[in-house]
């Protein structure tokens, strides 16, 4: 019998935070994420939990000391967004790199300049080369499951990983949720229980080596390797996940796809604002559809292949621009792995869109459904990298 | 799969070598010979050496060892030349002399 | 329990041979010093920041380290020890763990003056029950010998060289021991090699046993960046404290005191003359670079003798 209540979703990160329960958590406060330290440290101080919170200096210095937390034994979380997302960039290679399957929850929200404090992917794409499984969450309740699922992932394949979900938009609004009982969050996330740890009083550990031109790409052939395997662990637990709560979780959302025509790839909240788009499009009669990346590292190539292989024509929509003067991140991904499975046939275009917390509405997205068909009835693409509802 | 350091050679694969190159053993570096850096080597003169110990931590190479409260001769497996102990021997019962090769 | 040599030297090393610093490095003396300050039945967790320490001592799959050891980046040796200590007491509530572990952080000058600086004073002031030694060579040696905020007044480097127009580093060196003390920690220490290395291990073994955090400084030459024969290390650091440019002291709990008097202050150019990256003061002309200096060591050894009580204090 799961417990109904009405959370944000810094608040059901927090809560998740509370029944796992975690031995150490290193954070620095920053806008919109700074609720969850906080709600996190009223559980520490009112003793909720028995969690060691270190209120470092700095967020570089949240994830050293998780770093060193996770490496000498114990189970280690941060949180932060933006611009402290991008100042602990160094140790996110590290976390990575040393094997280490720290926790790190991101309310998103854009990079500075100019300094904004709304929500796009700005950060997290940021850091989509560091090593990190990387989790994005359209609902509060998404975020509450991505995070009680992130453990058990992370633990299986010794990488760490990072629960995004889209700043203010989903971090402060309210939603109804549904939590799961104590006791079934304790026996679905375990005990963490390291082969090798620092505190290990009959083996000692080194960690962090100086590794020679002879070492260092055998090193990274073998982490590459965890993020690939990574894809099947995401799915099992997914499953499993599904089996106790009811709410099954894959790579991918496919939304009305079956016999979609023209279909958007978007990540986070704007799926919400999307759907709705789709649904109201379906009744109007067009086949439309909607792909939801839910793991972006590692990149769900086959599962979205699969997806778009038989529609006329997509858009990605991404909410951060890379600037390659040609398209967004996760359209340049889309892409390539169409392209590497010689999925050919579908019209892609890249949307940037929502970036520094532009408003999404239903409206703009019908409007890049509209294009969409113009494409699949035409054959003619156009413009491949576009920019939504930005005043011309 | 062995995770010794010993295993860890230049032709250790990448499914074998260890994750994160962490390695999980301490002072696996005594198998390392840096004593075929040396120019010049110490050489001790036990009639001199009165026991007084002061040679043995000025050593950045833990080349002196001692036992039972007694300094034994140079480990030149390790030892680097530096000369530092010749210096600091209040007795004169280190000299160094050029090595040969 | 009084100080003895052979006594101290019974403990066994924990830091193995096999290690890459140069041959004479000051560096690995300090290391292994303040590691046989532990007690042999106590564990230890040792971190070092990316530094000349750091590379030699752990390149893979080499560890010149007996105890477990992390490296982690160059600027938080101070932020990842802290997140170590913090893991064992959270072990140790959830009796997870036993036995007395130690938490040692070692830093050049670089990572503990300059980019470590932020890291080092975030876990100083969290109280953290731990050591962070800084070996102090005055540059940022392992990338070539680049100048530091430890860097002395008129040093050679090769970011401050001694040029026509500008000789050599034009800041004064940083006082980091005062800014340490300054946080208000239980323990600090300014120490380096002398005879048979009571100062520092004796101050290694208070720094480690007082609880809380506590802080050394280290002064460790570099035969490379100050450029003299690596066999003078001694006296190079027998120079820097007889001309008390490097007192030996401790604080604890705030209270100053001096753990050496020299019986006789040197001038200070008995330590310029020793190294390569001071001989362009010596020229003609230059005299009152070293003026200068002895007029910054002379302010700078007063205001040291105030602070432990106007007068000598006795050399324990």
């Amino acid at each position: 019998m799961s417990i109904r209540e009405r959370l944000s979703g810094n608040e059901a990160i927090a809560y998740a935070m509370k029944q796992i329960n975690p031995d150490v958590m290193g954070a620095f406060p920053i806008t919109p994420s700074t609720e969850i330290p906080q709600y996190f440290s009223t559980y520490v101080d009112n003793g909720e939990v028995d969690t060691e919170f270190i209120p470092v200096e700095s967020e570089h210095s949240a994830m050293s000391t998780c770093i060193g937390a996770e490496a000498a034994g114990c189970r280690a979380i941060s949180a932060t967004s933006s611009c402290g997302l991008c100042y602990m960039t160094e140790m996110l290679y590290v976390a990575a790199s040393d094997r280490l399957p720290i926790t790190l929850a991101v309310s998103c929200r854009a990079l500075s300049g100019p300094i904004n404090i709304n929500n796009d992917h700005s950060d997290a794409m940021g850091v989509r080369d560091t090593g990190w499984i990387m989790l994005f969450a359209e609902t509060n309740q998404e975020a509450y499951d991505n995070y009680l699922q992130a453990m058990r992932i992370g633990e299986a394949v010794g990488l760490p990983v990072m629960i995004c979900q889209d700043g203010f938009i989903t971090s402060h609004a309210i939603e109804n949720i549904e939590l799961v009982e104590d006791d079934k969050v304790k026996s679905f996330v375990g005990e963490y229980k390291p082969a090798h740890y620092l505190l290990n009083k009959d083996e000692p550990m080194a960690v962090g080596a100086y590794a020679t031109p002879v070492y260092y790409m055998e090193a990274k052939r073998q982490q590459a390797q965890a993020m690939i395997d990574a894809k099947d662990v995401i799915r099992k637990v997914g499953a499993e996940f599904g089996q106790m709560t009811g709410r099954s979780y894959g790579l991918i959302e496919k939304f009305m796809m079956d016999d979609a025509e023209e279909a958007i790839v978007i990540m986070g909240s704007s799926a919400g604002t999307a759907k709705q788009a789709v649904k109201e499009l379906r009744a109007q009669g067009n086949k439309v559809g909607l792909v939801k990346v839910r793991s972006f590292r590692p990149f769900p190539s086959e599962d979205i292949c699969d997806a778009l292989k038989d529609v006329k024509a997509f858009a990605v929509m991404d909410k951060d621009d890379s600037f390659n003067g040609h398209c967004g991140p996760m359209f340049a991904e889309v892409a390539s792995s169409m392209f590497a499975a010689g999925v050919c046939g579908p019209r892609g275009i890249s949307y940037i869109y929502g970036l520094g917390g532009r408003d999404v509405r239903v409206e703009s997205i019908q409007k890049v459904f509209a294009e969409l068909e113009q494409i699949a009835s035409t054959g003619v693409t156009g413009e491949t990298y576009r920019y939504l509802e930005v005043r011309e | 799969m062995s995770h010794l350091a010993k295993d860890m050679t230049p032709q250790v694969t990448w499914r074998d070598i260890t994750p994160g190159c962490n390695i999980y053993e301490g002072g696996t570096s005594v198998t390392v010979e840096t004593g075929d850096w040396r120019t010049e080597r110490p050489v001790v003169d036990f009639a001199k050496c009165k026991q007084c110990l002061l040679c043995v931590p000025v050593c950045p190479d833990m080349s002196i060892p001692v036992k039972d409260g007694k300094r034994g001769d140079f480990n030149y497996f390790f030892c680097k030349g530096c000369g530092v102990c010749a210096n600091a021997c209040p007795f004169g019962a280190i000299t160094m002399v050029a090595e040969e090769k | 329990m009084a100080y003895n040599l052979r006594e101290n030297l019974e403990k066994g090393e924990r830091l193995c041979g096999g290690h890459r610093m140069c041959a004479g490095c000051g560096s690995p003396v300090a290391v292994r010093s303040v590691l046989r300050a532990l007690n042999p039945e106590d564990h230890a967790v040792v971190c070092s920041a990316t530094s000349c320490l750091e590379v030699s001592t752990f390149m893979y799959p080499y560890t010149a380290w007996k105890d477990s050891f992390i490296h982690n980046a160059f600027e938080n040796a101070g932020a990842t020890m802290a997140g170590v200590e913090t893991a064992y007491r959270a072990m140790k509530k959830r009796g997870k763990i036993d036995g007395t572990w130690k938490f040692i952080a070692f830093g050049g000058d670089g990572g503990t003056y300059d980019i470590g600086f932020q890291s080092l004073s975030g876990a100083m002031e969290r109280g953290h029950d731990m050591v962070y030694v800084c070996y102090d060579n005055e540059a940022y040696m392992n990338t070539g010998i680049q100048r530091s905020s430890s860097t002395p007044h008129f040093a050679d480097t090769t970011t401050t060289p001694a040029g026509s127009v500008i000789p050599g580093k034009i800041q004064q060196k940083k006082n980091l021991t005062r800014i340490m003390v300054a946080h208000n920690i239980p323990y600090v220490a300014q120490t380096t090699f002398m005879g048979n290395f009571k100062d520092i291990e004796e101050k290694a073994h208070k720094a480690i046993y007082t609880p809380g955090p506590a802080f050394l400084n280290v002064m460790a030459p570099c035969p490379r960046g100050w450029r003299y024969p690596s066999e003078k290390l001694m006296e190079v650091t027998k120079a820097a404290v007889e001309t008390c440019l490097w007192p030996l002291y401790e604080v604890v709990d705030g209270k100053y005191s001096l753990t050496y008097e020299p019986k006789i202050k040197l001038p200070i150019e008995e330590y310029l003359r020793l190294q390569g990256r001071f001989s362009h003061m010596f020229k003609p002309g230059n005299e009152w670079m070293i003026e200068q200096v002895q007029k910054e060591v002379d302010r700078s050894w007063n205001e040291l003798l105030q602070l432990c009580s106007l007068g000598a204090v006795a050399a324990r």
